[in-house]
C-alpha cells in the first residue's frame, strides 16, 4: 500500500509538484496521467527516494520512506524504468538477478536462493525461454518484461513503472499491461505513469491525473476519463466515444469529431 | 495476448542465440590460472643466466623453507633468479593485474566501455611527480614515492573539483579527468624543456614510456600493499560492480547506494593504477584491452570479468615483457610494446563480424 500526503517539490525557485495527496491500495493498479513535463517522473522520483528535500510524506507499507536506507526501500517499491539499457551485454538470468541485490551483503555473490529466486520470477511472466538470451538482443517488449521479472525478483509488493508501453507496439502493450493487470489482481500495488487515457480507462483500476504538479482529478476510470477532464489535462478539445459497452472510451479531436 | 507471450517464450523471429558460451565462467578462471603459473615458470627460465627447472625449483623451495636441498645451481643463478627475474615478473604480473582490474572497474563505474585506468588523471599526475623527482635528482625510490603521491593528489584535485561541477555527476568526473591530466601533462612538457638535455631529460623520457627495467624488491615492497589494498576490496566488490553499472538511479532503486559505492571503487581502482604507474611508467592499453579480451570469454559478469581481468592482465603483461626484453639485445620499453600489440588488436576486435560485447 502506498499513501502520498501533501508533497510538494520545486527544483529552486520553480515548484514542480504542490500538495499531492493519493493513495494505491492493495491489489490495484494505479495509473497517473499528466502531460510532458507535468511532474510525473519528479513525483516517481520522490517517491523511489531519488530526490530528497521534498515536503509532506510518502508512506510505503505504512513506513515514511524519508527514513529508510536505499536497501530498507528496495525490498518495499520496485521501479521498472521506462528503458533499461545497460552499458554492458548481460545475459537475461544476469539481468533479473540483480534485483536481488537488496537482500545480499556488500561483499556477497547471489547464491542457490538467488538463482532460484531468478527461475520463479522468470516463469511467473512467463519468460522463462529468455533466461540465457543476451538483454542486448532482446525485443523492446521482451526487455520490458525481463525488468518486470527483475522487480519480482527484488521481492518488493509495491511496483512502479515509468510508461512502462511508451516505445512499443500496439501487441506489446497490451501484453505488458495485462501482465501488469495480472500482477496487481495477485495482491501487487502497481502504478504506472502513461500517455495514454484510453489504456488506462481499460487497464486500470484507479487514476491520478495531474496538471501543473497538482492532483485534477483522482478516482474510478469512469470518472477521470470524461471529456471535461481530459481537455482540461492536456490542453486540447477532445470528444469522448464510448464502445462495447462503455469498456472502451476513445479520445478524438473535436476538430475531427465535429465536422 | 497467449499467442504473443508464446512468440516470445520461443524467441520466435529473435537472432538465434550465439551467446551460449562453450565454457563457463569457473573453466575460464581455471584456465587462465594455469597459464598464468606457467607463464611465471617459463618466465624464469628466461635470460642470460640459464636456469633448468629443477635449478629454479631448488632455489625457491630453498629460499622458502630452509630446507636442506643438494645446491645444484650456482650462486650467479640463485642471485638472477631471486634478486633480479623474482621481483620483474612479480612486478609484471601485479601491474597488469593491477592496470585492468582498474580499467574494469572504471568501465563498470561509468558506465562507459571505453574509460581506462588513466580516466581520472592518475597516470598524468604519476607522470609530472616523476618527471619533477627526476628533474630534482631523486633516487630510484624517490622518483617511485613522487609518482605514487603526485597521482594520488591528481585524482583527489579531480574528484574534489568535480563535486562542485554543476550537471551530472559522472559526466563531471570525466571532464574534470580530462581537463587536469591535460594540465599536468602541460606541466611534464615544462620540466622536460627545462630538463638538462644530456642525462635528466632521457631519464624522464624512458621513464614515460613505461619500463620495467631496473625493478627490485625494494620497489616491490613500495607498491605490494597499496595493490593488495586495492585489489581485495574490488574481488569483494565484484558482483555489485553489475548494479552500478545500471546507472544510479536504477542501483539504488534495486537497494545499491551507487553515491557510496562508485567512490569506494573508484578509490580501490585509483589506488592500484597509482601504484602501477609509480613502478612501471605509463602503460597504455593493457587496462583498456584486457577487460575487452575478457569480456568476450567471460560475458559482462564482474563475478567471473573481475578475477580474469586480473588473471589475464598479469599473464599478458608478463608476456609483454618477457618479449620487451628478450626481442633484441637492449630493451624495448614495454610501454611501446603494449600500445603495438594492444591497438591492431583492439582494431581487430571491433572491426571483427559478430557482435562486440560491449555496447552492442
Amino acid at each position: 500500500m502506498v499513501e502520498v500526503k501533501n508533497l510538494s517539490f520545486s527544483y529552486g525557485e520553480r515548484p514542480v509538484l504542490s500538495d499531492i495527496s493519493f493513495r494505491a491500495e492493495e491489489g490495484e493498479l494505479l495509473s497517473v496521467l499528466g502531460s510532458n513535463g507535468v511532474g510525473k517522473s519528479t513525483l516517481f522520483r520522490c517517491m523511489l527516494g531519488l530526490l530528497p528535500g521534498y515536503s509532506g510524506q510518502v508512506l510505503i507499507a505504512g513506513q515514511d520512506i524519508e527514513n529508510l536506507s536505499a536497501r530498507k526501500l528496495a525490498r518495499l517499491a520496485a521501479y521498472i524504468p521506462q528503458t533499461s539499457s545497460p552499458a554492458f551485454n548481460y545475459s537475461v538470468e544476469d539481468i533479473v538477478l540483480m534485483g536481488c541485490s537488496s537482500g545480499l551483503g556488500v561483499f556477497s555473490s547471489p547464491g542457490r536462493a538467488e538463482l532460484a529466486r531468478v527461475d520463479w520470477a522468470l516463469e511467473k511472466i512467463g519468460i522463462a525461454g529468455l533466461k540465457k538470451r543476451c538483454f542486448h538482443h532482446l525485443s523492446g517488449g521482451e526487455r520490458q518484461l525481463v525488468i518486470i521479472a527483475r522487480a519480482l525478483a527484488q521481492n518488493a509488493r509495491v511496483l512502479m513503472l515509468d510508461e512502462p508501453t511508451a516505445s512499443l507496439d500496439f501487441g506489446n502493450q497490451m501484453l505488458i499491461l495485462s501482465q501488469i493487470k495480472a500482477l496487481a489482481a495477485e495482491g501487487y500495488t502497481v502504478i504506472q505513469t502513461t500517455h495514454n487515457p484510453e489504456q488506462s480507462y481499460m487497464f486500470s483500476d484507479r487514476i491520478l491525473a495531474i496538471k501543473d504538479g497538482r492532483v485534477l482529478a483522482q478516482g474510478s476510470p469512469r470518472q477521470v476519463i470524461s471529456q471535461e477532464t481530459l481537455s482540461l489535462l492536456y490542453g486540447a478539445d477532445i470528444r469522448l466515444s464510448s464502445l462495447f459497452g462503455d469498456r472502451v472510451r476513445v479520445c478524438t479531436p473535436a476538430f475531427l469529431a465535429d465536422k | 495476448m497467449d499467442e504473443a507471450r508464446e512468440k516470445i517464450l520461443k524467441g520466435a523471429g529473435g537472432i538465434p542465440d550465439r551467446e551460449a558460451r562453450r565454457l563457463s565462467g569457473g573453466a575460464v578462471l581455471a584456465l587462465l590460472g594455469a597459464a598464468l603459473v606457467l607463464a611465471v615458470f617459463g618466465s624464469f627460465m628466461l635470460g642470460r643466466y640459464p636456469v633448468s627447472l629443477g635449478q629454479l625449483l631448488g632455489i625457491i623451495f630453498h629460499k622458502l623453507s630452509f630446507l636442506n636441498i643438494e645446491q645444484t645451481w650456482t650462486d650467479t643463478q640463485a642471485i638472477a633468479v631471486l634478486n633480479v627475474r623474482l621481483p620483474r615478473i612479480l612486478l609484471a604480473v601485479l601491474v597488469g593485474a593491477c592496470l585492468s582490474a582498474a580499467g574494469a572497474a572504471y568501465q563498470g563505474v561509468f558506465q562507459n566501455p571505453m574509460a581506462a585506468p588513466d580516466i581520472l588523471g592518475a597516470s598524468a599526475g604519476a607522470g609530472f611527480g616523476a618527471a619533477l623527482a627526476i628533474f630534482l635528482g631523486l633516487g630510484s625510490v624517490g622518483v617511485t614515492a613522487a609518482a605514487f603521491g603526485m597521482s594520488l593528489v591528481t585524482v583527489a584535485l579531480v574528484f574534489f573539483v568535480s563535486r562542485r561541477a554543476k550537471g551530472e555527476r559522472v559526466m563531471g568526473l570525466i571532464l574534470a579527468g580530462i581537463m587536469i591530466s591535460s594540465l599536468f601533462q602541460a606541466g611534464t612538457s615544462f620540466i622536460k624543456l627545462t630538463a638538462d638535455p644530456t642525462n635528466k631529460l632521457p631519464a624522464i623520457t624512458y621513464w614515460l614510456m613505461g619500463s620495467l627495467v631496473g625493478a627490485d624488491n625494494e620497489e616491490l615492497r613500495f607498491v605490494l600493499w597499496p595493490m593488495l589494498l586495492g585489489l581485495l576490496p574490488l574481488l569483494l566488490l565484484r558482483w555489485r560492480l553489475n548494479v552500478l553499472t545500471l546507472g544510479d538511479s536504477e542501483a539504488r532503486s534495486l537497494g545499491v547506494d551507487a553515491a557510496r559505492l562508485r567512490p569506494a571503487v573508484i578509490l580501490c581502482a585509483t589506488l592500484l593504477t597509482a601504484s602501477s604507474v609509480s613502478v612501471s611508467g605509463m602503460i597504455g592499453w593493457v587496462g583498456l584491452v584486457i577487460p575487452h579480451m575478457m569480456r568476450r570469454l567471460t560475458g559482462s559478469d564482474y563475478r567471473y570479468l573481475m578475477p580474469a581481468s586480473m588473471l589475464g592482465g598479469g599473464g599478458f603483461l608478463l608476456l609483454v615483457d618477457n618479449l620487451s626484453r628478450s626481442l633484441t639485445s637492449t630493451e624495448i620499453p614495454i610501454g611501446i610494446l603494449t600500445a603495438f600489440i594492444g591497438a591492431p588488436f583492439f582494431l581487430l576486435l571491433i572491426t571483427r563480424r559478430g557482435e562486440y560485447n560491449g555496447r552492442s
